[in-house]
């Protein structure tokens, strides 16, 4: 049932955003890998394909009524779920971590798509069970067991950094739904506990990254390298930049990982404070205009959902920016938009048209 | 499904929304502050810093692999060569560090510039060379002028020698630098980058990933002035694995230097684990020219050579086999019951079938032979009358169970099968009937069939080894630098040619007589210690009119190539041997002493030197003058269809046309009133022995 008003309320707005965001992020990576002489076609331009296959999903994710995803919500969990198990059975594995599905055409990364699965099931589960009261310790143990089984399950692969983003998408949506006094004091000890013994549970080579983190300048050519030169980047950049394709932390090759998860440093060391600050203006016009969509949507599911996709890009965004700048220790995850990888461009493009089927529906009951 | 009032009602919510939007602002406050911080508080501290931070990557190239011989004698190795290259990043005129660099090193300024354009593919960050094994002296003195050469680096980089020079130049190969279409290739897309060095032919490109190692890399903090301030990371090449060969080195040397200047090949194996010991292809070239580099005159010299220097004549050379290949028509002869070694033939010089008249390699005929005698003295018409009661097909099975035209599976890149005919191939190939005549030609080693000289070798070793035809092998072991071993070779059998041991016997009497019994037609190219085993040839590249050209006449490429293949010991082979001097005259002058000095390079047993003409000649009769031409097949009739030497169809048809009769080049006695000599093409003044050289063939 093709309705015009899907059309004249259209979310040009988000759209535009959007592409602008991943626009720069291109045009960033051409300059990021521009000395690179590899065989095949160039990153960015591999990137803009991904954009494009992502837009497509994207227009196509938003024509179909999101209400839709509410009745299969738990339909989809349980099937990424059994793909996460199978990661665990018959993965592939790569760098020490068995995180795909070799589907012959491709890999298929099932921690990426439960990303997006958890926000549905979460979006469904709070908005059907309404709580004007908030909730208590003892009703958050369906949600809480919803968002832990995947957790603990990518957190096996070992993939501590979209563990922690699962984790922060439920938490953000449980917090959202609404929690009583003495459950959101019980949770504080409950998780400041559980940070402490969850130390021994890490890998070693991610407790050297929290350690180093604490202090980068103990290890400064191993574990400390990535982010002393990441900061010397950002740093050197200064208010105005060292200009387009000139910066010599980026173009000489220090930075590691510059195309992925240290694609910032590139554009901080490149375009100086303030090209740094037109960006996070973008990102942070980015988060209110989801919150806002959220705020407007004609259901509570489809507001749980928005909050949820919004808060996906959201933490995405802060734990790479703090990671790039320092704040936050070495977690592989990428920067919405401006990493290299189609694996992140196309799980933030379902995100965005998850985003734009809710608005142009805020009208529609 | 809760409607939008429903859940607006809800007081909490737009508190929350509040909360939540300020909390999403202040932590994007709490990411600006920190820019702020780094960009703005810090920017002159992390500018120096940046500045300062002028990091050099310098990749380390790995040693490649060091070849082996079978007794760990080093016969591939790496030296240390002295490099120049720059890094662009640090050059800030580059015109003027060009001309100061040609002027240092002696080079045309055109040429530097020319490679920096090649060089500038590279990333700025990486060096790359500008000049390649430079003298030590042109080093010092870019060393002490590095203030004024920014960017300029000397390295040390490791570069191939080859301590034994052009040895076994063929099967190492050589290593080149990687093409576009390699880098783009699935073997090379990994870990290759443009300029690196891989291997081209032979050994260096089979064994390229067991040879090649990893690259290391040294990553260096230098200040402004290119002074090294700190190394920030050092991780060591790893030098390729180690190549065993079952190659002797003393062996290969002998064999090599046994050719002198003359072209061909020769193949030693050991008979019963088919380990190649020696395989010598000449002329060969240099591969050190390739180590450093080969400029384009040079390739295009040994491109241009006649004699194919470039070109493995052991694995891709294929000639007419000629008498080496009567063994085999033997063979199938007694397996069939064609013949026994009873069978006599009266050999008047020529066998006249149909309106064809094939003749003996001597004019005047051999008289009653037997087996033995056909083969010890080569006689072709004993082969001519059995093989027109055998047939091709049958001489063809026992070829290929021996080794001959089918694939041998050597691991060398480029073998060539060879061409055993048969019917069946006739008619798919030129859809015409086999003729009786050809097989004829093809009983003995002639017509069709062709063979490379490592099959030659493989067939004798069969033989050798009563019927069981190993595979020849050249890799003895792969070990890491742990001394770990990652392949070893396993003796394998290519095929067991279930020869009766009284067929056997026969046939290695005959070969015994051919080296050790007077009139044999390598009699004087026997050992005293060591009892060879052995058959000549002499096979016909074209044919030609007048047999009586002396062979420095006929042009170099219309001579006909020279044959041996052997064993020995004669009661316990070890060692079999194939030699081929392409257009190198006969078997038994020119070819059998060739591999004789091969034997005896083995065995560690002196040459005899034979005692001259008065030495007993038990067949005086064959001796006289006029039969004495000894040469290949003589007077072979063309086949119907007048297809001729295969070997160079192009100048058999120029020289033959259509005439029915034709022979092949025979140098006449010469002088003529000397005593009579085999042929006067190599024999040493005052050595010789009178021997029908017959190698009749």
């Amino acid at each position: 049932m093709f309705d015009r008003r899907l059309l004249t309320h259209f979310d040009w707005v988000l759209l535009l955003t959007v592409m602008t965001v991943a626009g720069i992020g291109i045009l960033n990576l051409y300059s990021a890998t521009s000395i690179w002489t590899g065989s095949g076609p160039p990153i960015y331009l591999k990137q803009t394909y991904w954009l494009g296959i992502g837009l497509t999903i994207a227009l196509g994710v938003s024509s179909v009524d999101y209400r839709h995803l509410e009745y299969c919500g738990f339909f989809l969990y349980g099937l990424t779920l059994c793909l996460l198990l199978a990661v665990l059975l018959v993965g592939k594995t790569s760098m020490g971590a068995t995180r795909w599905l070799d589907l012959g055409l491709f890999n298929l990364q099932p921690s990426e798509i439960m990303k997006i699965v958890i926000i549905i099931t979460l979006a469904r589960y709070f908005s059907q069970k309404g709580n004007v009261r908030g909730y208590s310790l003892r009703q958050l143990f369906v949600p809480f067991a919803l968002l832990g089984v995947p957790a603990v399950l990518i957190m096996k692969q070992p993939d501590l950094g979209t563990a922690m983003m699962v984790i922060f998408i439920g938490g953000t949506l449980s917090l959202f739904a609404g929690l009583r006094r003495t459950t959101l004091a019980v949770l504080a000890v409950l998780g400041s506990s559980a940070a402490g013994g969850g130390w021994f549970l890490l890998r070693p080579y991610q407790k050297q990254r929290i350690l180093t983190f604490l202090n980068p300048e103990h290890d400064p050519l191993g574990a400390g390298y990535h982010i002393i030169q990441s900061k010397i980047a950002v740093g050197s950049g200064g208010f105005w930049g060292s200009g387009f394709m000139q910066g010599t932390q980026s173009q000489l090759s220090f930075l590691p990982e510059r195309h992925t998860d240290f694609a910032f440093s590139v554009f901080a060391e490149e375009w100086g404070f303030t090209g740094s600050l037109i960006l996070l203006g973008l990102y942070l016009f980015l988060i209110i205009w989801g919150i806002y969509i959220a705020r407007r949507a004609s259901d509570m599911f489809g507001m749980m959902l928005a909050l949820g996709v919004t808060a996906m890009i959201f933490w995405h965004i802060v734990v790479n920016l703090g990671m790039v700048i320092g704040l936050l220790p070495v977690v592989g995850v990428p920067l919405p938009l401006f990493s290299y990888g189609g694996t992140s461009m196309v799980t933030t493009m379902i995100g965005t048209g998850l985003l734009l089927n809710i608005s142009m529906r805020r009208f529609m009951f | 499904m809760s409607l939008n009032g429903g859940w607006e009602d809800n007081p909490g919510l737009k508190k929350r929304f509040l909360l939540l939007s300020l909390a999403v602002v202040l932590i994007f406050l709490l990411l600006v502050l920190r820019l702020w911080y780094l960009q703005i508080i810090s920017a002159d501290r992390y500018r120096e810093l940046s500045e300062k931070n002028r990091i050099r990557y310098i990749p380390v190239a790995a040693p490649r692999g060091p070849i082996y011989d079978r007794n760990g004698e080093i016969l591939v190795d790496n030296r240390p060569s002295f490099i120049i290259s720059v890094l662009r990043q640090e050059v800030e005129d580059k015109d003027a560090l060009l001309a100061r660099l040609a002027e240092i090193l002696g080079e045309d300024p055109a040429e530097l510039e020319k490679r920096w354009q090649s060089g500038s593919r590279f990333p700025r960050y990486r060096p790359f060379p500008l000049a390649e094994d430079v003298s030590r002296e042109s080093l010092e003195v870019i060393q002490e002028n590095s203030v004024n050469l920014p960017g300029v680096l000397t390295e040390v980089r490791p570069l191939r020698s080859y301590p034994h020079g052009e040895l076994g130049a063929h099967l190492f190969g050589y290593l080149g630098e990687i093409t576009q279409k390699e880098l783009q290739s699935k073997q090379f897309s990994s870990d290759y980058r443009p300029g690196d060095f891989v291997g081209k032919r032979g050994l260096e490109k089979l064994l390229e990933r067991y040879l090649r190692g990893i690259e290391g890399e040294r990553l260096l903090e230098v200040d402004v002035k290119g002074q090294e301030l700190r190394i920030l990371k050092t991780q060591e090449p790893q030098p390729g694995n180690k190549v065993f060969l079952t190659i002797d080195r003393k062996l290969q040397a002998a064999a090599e230097a046994a050719f002198g200047e003359e072209a061909g090949a020769a193949v030693v194996m050991d008979v019963k684990t088919g380990a190649v010991l020696a395989l010598t292809s000449r002329p060969a070239f240099d591969p050190a020219l390739f180590a450093r580099g080969i400029s384009g005159k040079e390739w295009i010299d040994l491109l241009q050579n006649p004699r194919h220097p470039l070109q493995d004549k052991t694995i891709q050379g294929q000639y007419p086999p000629g008498s080496t290949f009567k063994m085999v028509t033997a063979l199938a002869a007694l397996k069939a019951g064609a013949a026994y070694p009873s069978t006599t033939v009266d050999c008047g010089g020529a066998l006249s079938h149909g309106n064809r008249k094939f003749r003996c390699w001597k004019r005047g005929g051999h008289g009653r032979v037997d087996l033995k005698r056909a083969l010890k003295e080569s006689c072709d018409v004993w082969f001519y009358k059995v093989s027109l009661d055998l047939g091709i097909d049958r001489i063809a099975a026992m070829a290929r169970a021996l080794g001959l035209g089918i694939p041998l599976g050597f691991p060398l890149e480029g073998e060539k099968t060879g061409l055993v005919p048969d019917r069946q191939w006739k008619q798919q190939r030129h859809g015409t009937r086999w003729y009786d005549g050809e097989t004829v030609i093809a009983s003995i080693g002639q017509g069709y069939v062709l063979t490379t000289p490592l099959q030659l070798a493989v067939m004798t070793a069969g033989i050798a080894n009563d019927g069981i035809v190993p595979r020849p092998q050249v890799i003895s072991r792969i070990e890491d630098l742990a001394g770990n071993i990652l392949e070893e070779m396993q003796p394998e059998i290519l095929n067991d040619a279930q020869l009766n041991p009284s067929d056997l016997q026969v046939v290695k009497r005959g070969m015994e007589a051919v080296v050790n019994e007077p009139g044999g037609t390598a009699y004087k190219s026997r050992l005293d210690e060591i009892r060879i085993a052995g058959k000549t040839g002499t096979s016909q590249v074209v044919k030609l009119k007048d047999d009586h050209a002396p062979k420095r006449e006929i042009a170099y490429r219309f001579r006909d190539h020279a044959l041996f293949v052997g064993y020995a010991p004669a009661q316990a082979p070890e060692i079999a041997v194939a030699v081929l001097l392409e257009h190198g005259g006969s078997g038994g002058s020119n070819a059998a002493p060739v591999a004789q000095k091969i034997f005896a390079s083995y065995f560690d047993v002196p040459i005899p030197v034979h005692a001259p003409p008065s030495s007993p000649m038990p067949e005086p009769s064959p001796l006289s003058p006029e039969s004495f031409p000894p040469t290949s097949t003589d007077a072979v009739n063309s086949p119907p269809g007048g297809e001729g030497g295969p070997a160079q169809p192009g100048a058999a048809s120029a020289m033959t046309g259509t005439a029915p009769l034709i022979e092949p080049s025979t140098p006449a006695p010469h002088p003529p009133s000397s005593p009579p000599v085999a042929d006067d093409r190599s024999l040493p003044p005052g050595g010789e022995e009178i021997v029908p050289e017959a190698e009749g063939d």
